[in-house]
């Protein structure tokens, strides 16, 4: 039984490209191109690159909200990515995923309480209405918000709140692996120490495995066990925090640390 | 006469007012800013420091909305009680702006060219050849093929373009002051590093004064003079930036300061600011 909980191997994601004249065969856009990486058990990898890089493609690509060309995902050795919608949704509960903008990913005309609600109803449909929302104050609780906030919709709450009931959200089915997309970019550098702070700890208690995808690399070198370093659709290079910043290997690795203020 | 700085912000204050509700975004802000000085202000969301720097070109919604005290003079002109006439040649010719989203401040309708040509056309009737001059500007930002982002739509460009194109705007009228709210916030490091490099070098070259906006303390270490940061609207701190960076005297700087995560300088865990020092939450 090996230890890692997500093994990438050979993963491409490539959209169809515009033909520049319509008998021409397009050139596909290649987002991902042809990577392989794993993620060990209760551990960060951090995944690092610049816009259009493909960091956010490849983890869409792992829960299927982008479509897999080529390549394997395997999750505790089981083959993932060539399965239906369907019978994936098992795995939905083992992987969730915690977005970039609080602002945009909690939908406006619910409240707290059916936002943690809705993926208890589909993963736990045999829970009762006061288990579930026993279940809800408690998430509440874990990411630090208080139990009445319940009742409260999303434009009641700061960026900082909104990101806590995103976690809340990934944490409700009880996942093994959440894969971060920028959870903390954009955020006040305040409210983003405590977010990165509260994640670790969530961390610790349930034991979680992420996959943590960022563009600032000083938050990545801070969260991560192991990081790959992305660009142009396939990882450059890959190494432990202190190779990576220690002994960047790869010139585009360097030019990345070079751009980075130092104070 | 007395030596009159560039700008001279005294006791600066910008009241909201909503029916019976009052909200001050910032009072008591008070600083001068030297030709070809860069002041970097500091703070989180809701700390008043962009609307501080909207209000000194009365760029907010008029009275009773929104009420402006106390006095800014530029090279001696008090502009709190211009007329708004003589204030739109300040805004744009004297004083301007460029902001932290290109994509949503350039007109999607506009080509580049004639968003930069409109500025030039307001602010300086004496030009003739407005396209040569249009070229010229996006040149000197270093875009390649200027002519030709010259009649391209904003959509056209990627963040960092729209970026140097709204620079291009900004310094096409040949502003004594240019007020840069948080202009790289949304881009890439290597871009946001070509971008602050040509900010450095436009105020080498023009001494042009730069009002920097930003909470990456990096960029204010490596760029300005002098810094300010700004806290439940007002400035709790102020100093030059070598100063300011070794040693803070107020809690909260010393706070903000201590809770980013520093490349290279990894730690277990993330200070946080204190129940007391928070801002949002």
């Amino acid at each position: 039984m090996s230890d890692n909980l997500l093994e990438i191997s050979g993963l491409s994601v490539h959209y169809p490209g515009r033909a520049a004249w319509f008998f021409q065969k397009a050139a596909p856009k290649k987002a991902v191109d042809d990577i392989s990486f794993v993620v060990p058990k209760g551990r960060t990898v951090g995944l690092v690159g610049e816009s259009g890089s493909g960091k956010t493609t490849t983890g869409r690509a792992i829960v299927k909200l982008a479509p897999r060309t080529a390549g394997a995902i395997r999750y505790q050795g089981q083959d993932i990515g060539t399965l239906a919608n369907a019978a994936f949704l098992p795995w939905r509960k083992k992987i969730q995923m915690i977005f970039q903008d609080p602002y945009n990913s909690l939908n406006p005309r619910a409240d707290v309480l059916s936002i943690l609600s809705e993926p208890l109803e589909i993963h736990f449909p045999s829970m009762t209405r006061a288990d579930r929302e026993a279940r809800c104050a408690e998430l509440l609780r874990s990411v630090q918000l208080p139990a009445e906030h319940l009742r409260r919709h999303p434009h009641e709450f700061s960026g900082g709140q909104r990101q806590r009931i995103g976690i809340a959200r990934a944490l409700a089915v009880q996942p093994e692996l959440i894969i971060c997309d920028e959870p903390v970019s954009a955020l006040d550098v305040s409210v983003q120490a405590e977010v990165v702070n509260l994640l670790q700890d969530l961390q610790e208690q349930f034991g979680l495995t992420y996959l943590f995808i960022a563009h600032d690399l000083a938050v990545v070198e801070h969260v991560s066990d192991h990081i790959l370093v992305m660009s142009k659709g396939r990882i450059v290079e890959q190494g432990t925090p202190a190779q990576i910043l220690g002994d960047p290997k790869e010139a585009y690795t360097k030019t990345l640390l070079a751009a980075v203020p130092r104070f | 006469m007395s030596a009159e700085p560039l700008l001279r912000v005294q006791d600066l204050s910008v009241t909201f007012r909503n029916g019976d509700r009052e909200t001050v975004a910032a009072q008591g802000v008070s600083y001068e800013l030297a030709a070809g000085e860069v002041l970097a202000v500091v703070g989180e969301s809701g700390s008043g420091k962009s609307v501080t720097a909207l209000a000194l070109t009365r760029l907010l919604p008029p009275a009773p909305g929104c009420a402006l005290g106390g006095s800014v003079r530029l090279a001696g002109v008090e502009l709190l009680t211009l007329p708004e006439d003589q204030l739109a040649k300040v805004r744009g010719g004297s004083i301007a702006y460029i902001f932290q989203e290109p994509g949503s401040s350039l007109n999607p309708v506009y080509t580049i060219g004639f968003q930069i040509g409109e500025a030039i056309a307001l602010h300086r009737p004496e030009i003739k050849d407005i396209r040569a001059e249009v070229i010229r500007a996006l040149a000197e930002v270093h875009i390649n093929d200027p002519a030709r982002v010259a009649d391209q739509y904003p959509h056209e460009l990627s963040g960092g373009m729209q970026q140097r194109a709204m620079i291009a705007m900004a310094l096409a009228c040949d502003p004594k002051i240019l007020v840069a709210d948080e202009p790289t916030t949304a881009l890439d490091v290597t871009i946001q590093k070509e971008i602050m490099d040509l900010l450095a070098r436009l105020r080498r070259e023009r001494g042009m004064s730069i009002i920097l906006i930003t909470h990456n303390f990096g960029i204010v270490a490596n760029f300005a003079d002098k810094v300010q940061v700004m806290w439940k609207g007002r400035i709790v701190e102020s100093g030059p930036v070598a100063q300011v960076m070794r040693e803070q005297t107020h809690p909260y700087t010393k706070a903000l300061i201590a809770c980013i995560p520093r490349l290279g300088q990894r730690r277990r865990r993330l200070t946080t600011l204190s129940e007391e020092l928070k801002v949002s939450r």
